[in-house]
């Protein structure tokens, strides 16, 4: 069995440089967040330039369903308090901790999962009335972006699926707890995309 | 610098002079800096008894000897860019009056001139295309509109020193005047596909009277294009 | 502060039992046997690249003659040849060769550490890398070809199927390329989390080796610079696979976006690579001049302003693309700013040999060779950051000239310097000097002799990705030097037997190294060669900086970072 590290270690050498405080992973997820940043940014204001040169498409963006839309906002928003509310009791020392984080886990899972199914739906509709990835650039991205963003939530409801399975075993609820900082930090981010993606797509 | 070709354009010399002045400029640093290594090499090679000096740039004396060759370089990058940038504005931000306009397509893998003919407009029976070939009169200002039917192009005359890429969606134009009658080569330098090597062409450089006379053969109401091409839309 | 106060938290160091080979070699989570995997991907990659480049210049220097071992070729088939060699050396050589190998290997042993920060990310970022390269070597053979559309892949060419035969490999090659991105982020993360977490105790930021402070930035640059290209990688695949448009006039999109996309990367990523191989070359210059690196805190701020400039630089490829012709002078502004951290960078090399004591055993000649080439490379720079002459060289063989003579330093001078500097920690024996100076020698009076003609035939105005040259009439008088290349070019790719030959033998029986055979002062030298599976017996306790050569009134000319005073361990192991 290789040497496991502690990825929590905080190697303190007691000249004040605070970025040596900072937890080994929890550096690395800023690291992570900060290149995807680049990713949907550069998307985002690429979609941007080109609508501006292309005059607003006005008409292609009035068949983007508003409602639906925001209907999903309104869940992403709320997995977010359900996460913050999962993290917040991961750091309780208190009996029942482990149920109550499952809880909040639970709902942050079930909840991205509507956010997903909603979605699926969604696009359904809008193949349906030929608005396919191909039909023009306006839905060209539309759909990388809302596609990609698609992509990261369900690479986070993989995660934190993972941990709420191992929350169910008593020995690995410690490390669950540890590590549910950085799958809140990573799901806080979904959100964040969602935020800035749903007024630029559906609003304008 | 006998490895340019021969310049035969008006704002040849302006792009020659920058060259000219950065192979100056960049050549005596070359050789200092390259100089200076090897003589280093060969002073401090490791001899019995003598040791290094412990010289670490550590103060800002010492530093001087790195920081004040650093801002000389910078002060020369510098005035380069200033003469640089006549020469880059005179060739592609003015735009003179052209006596003659010619559009140009780009398509994978030949060049087409098309001419207005006498009339000034396109779409006329006294158009006058030609494939491959461009003429034009010595010492007058012509003016290319270009554009592309597939991928990137780039138009490129060596003897002109003008180059310009030709992007599928728009129009870029360029402008020349050529100085010297003769026929000098169009290249195209963006990989375009697997005919890119052979998509050259020709710069037909017309005195004053053969120019006429050329005019006087091909610009009449008679040439007209095969179908292939008009249903390319070369038209403006 | 007393030396429990200052530790806390230490990494648990587990003993394990003996692993098999599959688990020691294969799954291995060890930085150093990381970087030996990345060395393996590397070295066979680059046989790869240099097979496509001499099947390149013997096209160009006998276009119509079949080329020895490939047969003819077509037009379609040298399209793809100089897009594989493009995409293979800089991504799947150059990268993993001076980050895989020298980050991985010297990052923890140079800062005390025992291993990386994520073992296990480090692993999968080795197998993403080796996927991505697996990818890109298939795409050979599927119907259509490998990618044909350069290394940059403009579009449209690139993003519309029916333009080149490459239907199947040009989506592969995006692809691969994401995996490439995919695996140096995640070892981009590994590499700035463990310098900045688990540097030994007093090692602070001034203690640290230049090849860390190096390699670390060129991560972070890495890290801001992929992403946008990442979201134009997926609107190319788009393009192909449902003709999204995002590049295709036809649909309202614009070719030039993908050029802005790709070089908001592609200018940063040449320093990406530059700064590990100046790295590499800062280390191995004090140690074999015996002196101080001079200037070592402007060396680390020239770092972080190259990584800060080279992101407002890109359009600098772009001067007669059709982008609007007033940017030219911004981005001309910007170019000749970051070529100020770089002028500073060599002339503290250059001062690093001033007064020295100068051994030149084959790690300093690559080091030496690898400047005094890029010194070319960089001036010839200035003829392109300048738009005006641009408007002439851009798309000759003078462009060519320029990044060979400033990308084959930075990897394969520098890399090999590492190599045979390094060579001895990593296994355990010294490389051969002989045949190293051989092949030192050889390669660099052969690269000298491949892309010197290179720009003289790009000054005469011969274009880039040409199957045949002396089509123009303008470059038939110009021919000779386009065989004068190859023959270089053949000795080059010759050169390169002795490093393989001593590569191998030495492994098995190159004379055993001791601890410290360079008398070096940095960390990884403290302990044995090969390093024991965690690298330091005791966490080591820094008290100096790494180029503390010939201080005045030292016994000897060296002061290993984590010894006391001057002495020397009484053991004899050095």
């Amino acid at each position: 069995m290789e040497a496991a590290p502690n990825i929590e270690a905080v190697v303190q050498f007691g000249d004040g440089d605070s970025i040596r405080e900072i937890p080994a992973a929890r550096l690395a997820i800023w690291l992570f967040l900060a290149s995807e940043i680049m990713v949907f940014g550069g998307l985002m204001s690429c979609f941007m330039l080109l609508r501006i040169a292309h005059g607003g498409w006005d008409a292609e963006a009035a068949h983007v369903h508003w409602r639906i839309g925001a209907f999903n906002t309104l869940v992403l928003l709320t997995s977010s308090l359900t996460m913050a509310l999962a993290c917040t009791s991961a750091k309780e020392r208190k009996r029942g901790t482990a149920r109550r984080l499952r809880t909040y886990l639970g709902f942050t899972i079930v909840l991205g999962l509507t956010f997903l199914g909603v979605k699926a739906c969604e696009y359904s509709l809008e193949f349906a009335k030929g608005f396919t990835p191909g039909a023009g650039l306006f839905w060209a991205f539309y759909y990388t972006l809302t596609g990609l963003h698609s992509l990261h939530v369900l690479a986070g409801i993989i995660l934190n699926t993972t941990l709420w399975i191992a929350a169910a075993r008593a020995d690995l609820v410690p490390v669950v707890q540890r590590r549910i900082e950085y799958a809140g930090l990573y799901w806080h981010f979904v959100d964040v995309v969602w935020i800035f993606l749903f007024p630029l797509v559906y609003l304008t | 610098m006998h490895w340019l070709p021969s310049d035969v354009s008006t704002f040849g010399p302006s792009v020659d002079h920058v060259f000219h002045l950065i192979l100056g400029i960049v050549g005596v640093w070359f050789i200092a800096a390259e100089g200076a290594i090897i003589l280093f090499a060969c002073w401090f090679r490791r001899r019995p008894g003598r040791t290094a000096s412990y010289v670490s740039g550590h103060n800002l004396r010492e530093l001087a000897w790195i920081l004040v060759p650093a801002l000389v370089v910078v002060i020369l990058d510098f005035s380069i860019d200033v003469a640089a940038g006549h020469a880059w504005d005179e060739i592609k931000l003015e735009s003179p009056k052209p006596a003659l306009t010619v559009s140009v397509t780009a398509e994978r893998f030949a060049w087409i001139f098309d001419y207005a003919g006498p009339d000034g407009k396109y779409g006329t029976p006294d158009d006058y295309w030609s494939m491959a070939k461009l003429y034009v009169p010595v010492n007058q200002v012509v003016r290319v509109e270009m554009r592309s039917m597939d991928v990137i192009h780039s138009f490129a005359v060596p003897n002109l020193r003008l180059r310009q890429d030709v992007v599928p969606g728009r129009t870029i134009s360029a402008w020349f005047e050529a100085t010297k009658p003769g026929t000098y080569e169009i290249e195209c330098t963006e990989l375009c596909g697997f005919d890119h090597y052979r998509m050259q062409g020709s710069l037909v450089v017309l005195s004053d009277s053969d120019y006429a006379r050329w005019q006087h053969e091909h610009w009449s109401p008679i040439a007209a294009k095969p179908s292939s091409a008009e249903s390319t839309g070369v038209r403006q | 502060m007393s030396q429990a106060a200052i530790q806390r938290n230490v990494l648990p160091v587990e003993h394990h039992e003996e692993l098999s080979f599959v688990g020691k070699y294969v799954f291995s989570t060890d930085h150093k046997t990381i970087a030996k995997q990345y060395l393996g991907i590397s070295l066979f990659m680059a046989i790869v690249g240099g097979f496509t480049a001499y099947a390149i210049r013997w096209q160009l220097a006998w276009p119509s003659s079949a080329i020895p071992g490939v047969g003819t070729i077509t037009p379609d088939a040298y399209n793809t040849l100089v897009t594989m060699h493009g995409t293979i050396m800089v991504f799947f050589v150059a990268m993993p060769f001076l980050l895989g190998v020298f980050g991985n290997f010297c990052i923890p042993l140079m800062i005390g550490a025992s291993d990386m920060a994520f073992p296990r990310l480090n692993m999968l970022s080795v197998w993403t890398l080796l996927l991505g390269a697996l990818i890109l070597l298939a795409s050979f053979f599927v119907p259509g070809g490998a990618a044909a559309a350069g290394w940059t892949g403009y579009a449209p060419l690139s993003a519309r199927p029916d333009l080149t035969p490459a239907v199947l490999g040009q989506d592969m090659w995006i692809v691969a390329l994401a995996l490439e991105f995919s695996s140096f982020l995640m070892g981009g993360v590994n590499f700035i989390t463990t310098a900045l977490n688990m540097r030994a105790p007093g090692m602070g930021f001034w203690r640290v080796p230049l090849l860390v402070w190096y390699e670390v930035t060129a991560s972070v640059l890495f890290l801001l610079s992929v992403g946008p290209l990442i979201g134009g990688a997926v609107m190319l695949l788009l393009d192909r696979l449902v003709g999204a448009g995002f590049f295709l006039p036809a649909k309202g999109g614009d070719p030039l976006l993908w050029e802005h996309l790709f070089w908001f990367f592609g200018h940063p990523e040449v320093y990406v690579v530059a700064l590990p191989g100046f790295g590499i070359m800062l280390e191995i210059l004090p140690v074999f001049s015996r002196k101080p690196i001079f200037a070592y805190r402007a060396l680390v701020y020239c770092a972080l302003t190259t990584t800060g400039l080279s992101l407002i630089v890109w359009a600098h490829h772009m001067f007669i693309s059709g982008m609007d012709p007033r940017l030219a002078t911004p981005f001309t502004v910007t170019t000749i700013l970051i070529s100020v951290p770089f002028a500073v960078i060599v002339f503290a090399m250059i001062a690093t040999l001033w007064g020295g004591s100068i051994k030149f055993d084959t790690p300093m000649l690559f080091a030496l060779g690898g400047l005094t080439s890029f010194l070319l490379g960089g001036v010839t720079g200035i003829f392109l950051g300048s738009a005006a002459t641009d408007i002439y060289l851009h798309g000759t063989y003078f462009v060519v000239a320029h990044f060979h003579y400033t990308l084959f330093p930075v990897t394969f001078f520098a890399g090999f310097a590492g190599l045979y500097y390094w060579y001895p920690k990593m296994f355990g024996r010294l490389m051969n000097e002989t045949w190293g100076k051989v092949h030192f020698w050889l390669t660099m009076a052969a690269f000298q002799g491949v892309f010197m003609p290179l720009f003289l035939s790009g000054i005469a105005g011969t274009p880039r990705r040409v199957f045949a040259p002396n089509e123009y009439s303008l470059f038939k008088a110009i021919q000779p030097l386009q065989v004068h290349a190859t023959i270089a070019a053949v000795i080059l790719l010759l050169a390169q037997l002795p490093f393989v030959v001593n590569f191998f033998w030495s492994l098995k029986r190159g004379t055993q190294a001791k601890d410290n055979p360079w008398h070096a002062n940095t960390l990884e030298w403290s302990v044995s060669s090969p390093p024991p599976h965690d690298n330091f017996e005791r966490t080591p306790r820094v008290r100096r900086w790494p180029y503390e050569y010939s201080a005045p009134g030292a016994s000897l000319d060296w002061s290993p970072q984590a010894e006391r005073g001057d002495a020397m361990p009484a053991t004899g192991r050095h």
